[in-house]
């Protein structure tokens, strides 16, 4: 019982820092501009599939194909952002669901046309493969790059939205747009550089994805409502709320599917739901 | 909705309501117009004969009716008081396995199963309400998932209630009236559908035209105010909350009866993704938005299908895309834009 508890403890652990760096972009995006972005996942989806291409077609080693990942999601979502959502701020939430609903559609038919609906495979390298033994447990070596990844990634960001220039006007322009405009920060254009930056980490925590995941067309709406769990329980604009929530997510999620396979998600659901009734704005939200 | 139609400072409220409920004639074409496809080919000019493929296609439109109510029943909530429900699909699968269960071990009266598929998914959405209703924007849409996909998951891991993943077997078709049998060709189960989805939809327009409907609309745009003219704003949502979830467990029941088969696709998230992408393609607040939405995309749907399934959905994306960046009111309502546009130039 115990080894399985520590077991489930780390792979959940794992598993909610890529649900965290796969989210967290939406977090800070959401509680700045409001913009419910349904297609996050997509671009996660296009960051696993630059990872997979480069690894298959031209023969790139995995970590260099990351960065490649990340820039690839980043700019598209600037065109998008630049072709689509602007106009749709201060519309209604439901609007932008659906128009971002939209371009999951076709992303996943897009990828289902041009890589087919099966899964990707990947060769990640052999040091990354394998687990460590100690004493009577196993530890996943590849979980431990997620885990590592994540925790830098948490306090990077964290860092760079306490104490640089550009993370006080995120944290003015998520606190109060208004007041924000009207002393002079540019707020789309912050807005723009963050989404870049979330979406390339959805990017990147698509291409890390693959290996413990794996990777389909259907991707993007798959882990769209995983995500969606991670933003609203955590509580929008807050990336303590990210992680706290993914970590939280990630272990129920594992438990569950240890100890308690045939009732599928339904764990991952009830801890939503059980979590939103108890703080309807989620664990660190404000508004 | 109309602006233009609000009641001036001297008219009487009476017949300014009266006048909004009036019937268009187009509305009763469109009706008669869903009688047609009963006719038999037969009675029609011989060169006229071999394109007439409607009764080919009845089961496709008893899908079709179904589906429209389905659509009216989260247009109620979502398009007239704006409570944005991503798992509309709970009550309509409570109502389709209640009718299964109750065809199989009670009684098999279609109309008694149909009012005790109401009653329970009615009954459940009042209850549902006082949770649902607490929250707002994303918290909303959340919720609403979460509650649908706990009782998805729930319904499939009941595997002795409700047979899992194979669906429910067994249910027992009955007689309408005592009198009328389901046929194989699926006349009757069009012609229930359709009297069942237009009762409904005459419910739904009186609803809508009445006093109650104006204060839910009232809640949509402006609750605050709403409030603060002493409207309980919180038992209007509540009681619009559970006729809808009745009127999707009816829509629910209705699939069950007339197809014999109940699975778990009718709780899917899928379902519920379904209908809200219908109701923005007809344009939500207006109920033949639901209707107009509903035929265009289950049509839509069939023909594409038959060409390739996996690619329906991109199609769909690319009119959800342009709908809501260029159609803010959806089809229909582009449609009466350039109605009116048209009429003034």
């Amino acid at each position: 019982m115990f080894t399985s508890i520590i077991g489930v403890l780390y792979d959940g652990f794992a598993y909610g820092m890529l649900l965290f760096v796969l989210s967290v972009g939406l977090s800070v995006t959401l509680g700045m501009m409001n913009f419910v972005n349904l297609a996050h996942c997509a671009f996660a989806m296009l960051g696993g599939y630059v990872t997979v291409s480069l690894i298959n077609l031209a023969g790139w080693p995995f970590l260099a194909t990351l960065p490649l990942a990340f820039l690839a999601a980043a700019a598209a979502s600037v065109v998008l952002e630049r072709a689509l959502y602007r106009n749709l701020y201060g519309k209604s939430d439901l609007d932008q669901c659906l128009l971002t609903i939209g371009i999951v559609f076709v992303a996943v038919a897009g990828a289902a046309y041009i890589f087919g609906t099966l899964q990707q495979p990947i060769k990640v390298p052999e040091w990354l493969r394998g687990t460590w033994v100690v004493g009577n447990f196993t530890f996943g070596v590849y979980r431990a790059f997620l885990i590592v990844t994540g925790l830098v990634l948490a306090a990077v960001l964290i860092l760079m939205l306490e104490y640089t220039r550009f993370g006080a006007t995120v944290r003015a322009a998520v606190d109060n747009q208004r007041m924000a405009r009207g002393l002079g920060v540019d707020v789309d254009r912050v807005f723009m550089l963050t989404f870049a930056l979330g979406s390339g980490l959805a990017g990147l925590g698509g291409a890390l994805a693959i290996e413990i995941v794996g990777l389909d067309h259907n991707f993007a709406l798959t882990y769209l409502i995983y995500v969606l769990i991670v933003v609203s329980v955590g509580g929008m604009g807050s990336i303590w709320g990210s992680f706290a929530a993914a970590t939280v997510l990630g272990i129920s999620d594992m438990a569950g599917k240890y100890w308690v396979p045939q009732i599928g998600s339904f764990l991952i659901y009830l801890v939503m739901v059980g979590i939103l009734m108890w703080r309807p704005l989620g664990l660190f939200g404000k508004r | 909705m109309n602006a233009s139609a609000l009641p001036g400072p001297a008219t009487n409220l009476q017949t300014w309501i009266a006048a909004r409920a009036k019937w268009h004639p187009a509305e009763i074409v469109f009706w008669l117009g869903c009688l047609l496809p009963l006719l038999p080919a037969s009675l029609l000019p011989g060169f006229l004969q071999k394109y007439w493929i409607f009764d080919s296609y009845l089961q496709l439109l008893s899908q079709i009716a179904i589906t429209a109510l389905f659509a009216i029943s989260l247009d109620l909530i979502l398009g007239y008081a704006g409570v944005v429900s991503l798992g509309h699909a709970a009550f309509f699968g409570l109502g389709a396995y209640a009718a299964g269960l109750i065809a199989k071990f009670w009684f098999t009266d279609p109309l008694l199963g149909l009012a005790c598929a109401a009653l329970l998914s009615g009954a459940i959405g009042f209850l549902a309400s006082f949770v649902v209703l607490r929250f707002h924007g994303l918290a909303l849409i959340m919720i609403t998932l979460g509650l649908g996909q706990l009782l998805a998951e729930g319904a499939n891991s009941a595997t002795w209630l409700t047979g899992g993943a194979d669906g429910l077997q067994g249910i027992r078709a009955g007689k309408i009236f005592g009198t009328v049998e389901f046929d194989i060709f699926g006349q009757t189960a069009y012609i229930y559908a359709l009297m069942v989805a237009f009762l409904l939809f005459l419910l739904s327009r009186r609803i809508t035209n009445s006093p109650f409907g104006l204060s839910l609309q009232g809640i949509r745009d402006n609750s605050r105010r709403m409030l603060a003219i002493g409207a309980p704003n919180q038992w209007h949502l509540r009681k619009v909350f559970t006729i809808s979830a009745a009127m999707a467990g009816i829509a629910g029941a209705l699939l069950t009866q007339t197809t014999q088969t109940c699975s778990l696709e009718t709780l899917t998230f899928q379902r519920s993704a379904d209908v809200l992408v219908i109701l923005i393609l007809g344009g939500v607040g207006r109920l033949y938005g639901a209707i107009a939405g509903t035929i265009i995309y289950m049509i839509a749907r069939d023909f594409f299908s038959d060409v390739n399934p996996q690619f329906w959905y991109f199609w769909i994306g690319l009119l959800l895309i342009g709908v809501v960046s260029y159609m803010p009111n959806g089809l229909l309502g582009g449609l009466n834009w350039l109605l009116l546009k048209w009429r003034r130039a």
